[in-house]
């Protein structure tokens, strides 16, 4: 196997508190190469912040360790924030779970990401506005014209969404971190989203680190699925085998989905057991 | 069967935005009628207008033609404040809908003072029990929480009021699914104890048949047509596109039976 894009070995992230502190993510180890990985998992279960530590953008107060954290050759833990900001600019871009937070609310749609564009392009502001029309279209904005002078409360939550996939790509990435990316996407668009991250994907070698908690979505899309619970990772397994899943706790995210086909009455809302807090955990099947 | 009658109704409700000579018509002579203590979700692709009826029925957007009705009377553009307590709305987005600096229990507080509601703290107790939120929530800042837990402190907001009408706003897609099953439940078991009337939006065709008895497909701003959930399950529609538009999520149950079967 290729080197991987992203080697993390025994990651914990703390948050010190006046009264007491508390471990968010609790000894994770993982790899990324030029694949697709989903990471899934509860609410508060540590993806957002094992995803933002790969670009050392935790919140204050947050503080990281690890026996390694590497991107390529480069070591995260002792990256300056100088060489951070080159990583993000160029490296490694993050998609937002709030969208709305990510765009600069005073400044229209158009205008920031012909200003992303030409960061990282050397062009003539026309042209920079035509491939901002052009990135639009492409991730399935109808009527680019009239989005593209649009400031960021004006559109709707999924357009929102497909507004900072498009500023994205721009930089060309190695690695995309995708935080729910699609979650407020209607079923059509959300697979027309994922085919441009798809094409991304496959097309130039990107890696990409996709967190979600829609399990169907990254069962079919994802080449591997990372199950995070309590800030640990409970099993590390194929997406095409996630149906043939060990772990109590990923069986039970599984059955707890409404589905179409079969109307009940009560969801099966999943039980957690404290054992699993410091319980065995699974790689590809087998106890690991 | 307790008697129906319309609780919620839009007659013609048409919403444009932009500058004068450039205005554009997101929401396109609409009319539906709810029933009391009756579920109806709007489904449609992304940027069809969903959140903009729910946002002039809600009383945040006053700029629209047409008329909306509660109970049958025809709400004034600016609501009254008896209004907001009757109806309660949760976001789509979990970041932006509550105050960065204020704790959870300001945040439930609030709208028991403005409302002149009693046993304030007893009620912030029982509602964040009641949306899966032990009291070690109570002081937490929104940083500090989740984006489920976000969404969670939302619903309790909505709920603390005890309203009549809920206008959701895909209120579960920031959720994983584990939280999502169990508010999914709450909304249902709610909804029978309160009598409450949802209008809920959601992208997830699964969610919207568990929650609701029927929905409008929109397009472009416009309902095209109402379907019961037993049509949505069986994909059973009158219009080529609705049926392009079920058909697209029948493939993905399709993908989801391979991942349980
Ligand atoms: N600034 C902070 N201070 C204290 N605790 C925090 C802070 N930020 C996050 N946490 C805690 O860290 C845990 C992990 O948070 P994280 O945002 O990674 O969750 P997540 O898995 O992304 O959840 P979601 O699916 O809801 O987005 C949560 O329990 C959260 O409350
Ligand atoms: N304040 C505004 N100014 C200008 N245009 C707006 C404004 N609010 C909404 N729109 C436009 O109205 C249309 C419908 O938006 P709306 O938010 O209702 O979509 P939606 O159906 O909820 O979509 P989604 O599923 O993505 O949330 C979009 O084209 C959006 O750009
Ligand atoms: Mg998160
Ligand atoms: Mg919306």
């Amino acid at each position: 196997m290729d080197k991987p894009l992203i080697d993390v070995k025994d990651l914990r992230i703390r948050f010190h508190g006046a009264q007491r502190s508390h471990d968010a993510v609790r000894g994770v180890s993982f790899t990324i190469g030029r694949e697709k990985v989903g990471i899934v998992g509860e609410s508060g279960s540590g993806k957002s912040l094992t995803g933002r530590s790969l670009l050392k953008l935790t919140p204050k107060g947050a503080k990281i360790s690890a026996t390694h954290m590497r991107f390529k050759d480069i070591d995260l833990l002792s990256a300056s924030e100088r060489e951070m900001r080159k990583i993000r600019g160029n490296h490694i871009s993050m998609i937002l779970q709030d969208p709305k937070y990510s765009l600069n609310p005073l400044m229209r749609i158009g205008n920031q990401i012909v200003e992303a564009y030409r960061l990282h392009h050397k062009t003539r502001p026309a042209e920079a506005k035509e491939k901002a029309l052009a990135m639009l279209e492409a991730v399935q904005i109808r009527d680019p014209d009239r989005v593209f002078k649009l400031f960021p409360h004006e559109v709707s939550g999924g357009m929102g969404q497909r507004i900072m996939i498009a500023m994205m790509l721009i930089p060309e990435p190695d690695l995309i971190i995708a935080d729910e990316p699609t979650s407020a996407l209607d079923v059509t668009v959300r697979r027309q989203v994922l085919t441009i991250l798809d094409e991304l994907v496959t097309r130039r070698g990107t890696g990409l680190m996709f967190i979600s908690h829609d399990l169907n979505l990254v069962a079919s899309f994802c080449d591997r699925v990372l199950v995070m619970y309590a800030g640990r990772i409970m099993e590390d397994l194929p997406a095409s085998e996630l149906h043939n899943a060990r772990h109590p706790y990923t069986q039970s995210l599984l059955e707890s989905l409404p589905r179409l086909d079969v109307a009940v009455e009560n969801l099966t809302v999943p039980v957690r057991d404290p054992s699993w807090l410091d319980g065995p955990v699974y790689r590809n099947g087998e106890l690991a | 069967m307790k008697p129906t009658r319309p609780l919620i109704e839009a007659v013609g409700l048409s919403i444009s935005f932009g500058p004068k000579h450039a205005r554009t018509r997101v929401v396109d002579d609409v009319s539906f009628r709810i029933n009391e203590g009756e579920a109806y979700g709007l489904i449609g692709e992304s940027g069809c207008g969903k959140s903009t009826i729910l946002r002039a029925l809600s009383g945040l957007n006053g700029d629209y033609d047409g008329a909306l009705t509660l109970a049958d009377k025809e709400l004034p553009k600016t609501r009254s404040k008896d209004f907001f307590r009757r109806v309660q709305m949760v976001f789509q987005d979990p970041y932006g809908s509550l105050h960065p600096r204020k704790i959870v229990e300001k945040v439930l507080a609030e709208p028991l003072a403005i409302h002149g509601i009693d046993r304030a703290s007893e009620r912030i107790t029982e509602t964040l029990d009641a949306v899966g939120l032990g009291p070690s929530f109570r002081y937490r800042y929104p940083h500090e929480l989740s984006g489920g837990q976000r969404q969670r402190v939302a619903i309790a907001r909505a709920l603390i009021t005890d309203p009549e009408i809920l206008l959701l706003d895909e209120p579960t897609s920031a959720l994983d699914v584990s939280v999502q099953a169990e508010i999914l439940n709450l909304l249902r078991r709610l909804r029978i104890e309160r009598n409450l009337t949802y209008l809920m939006v959601s992208h997830d065709l699964a969610v919207i048949a568990h929650i609701c008895e029927r929905a409008g497909m929109m397009y472009k701003g416009k309902i095209i047509e109402e379907l019961t959930s037993h049509q949505i399950r069986q994909s059973q529609a009158g219009q080529d596109y609705t049926r392009e538009f079920l058909q697209a999520t029948i493939e993905a149950v399709a993908r989801r039976d391979e991942a349980v079967a």
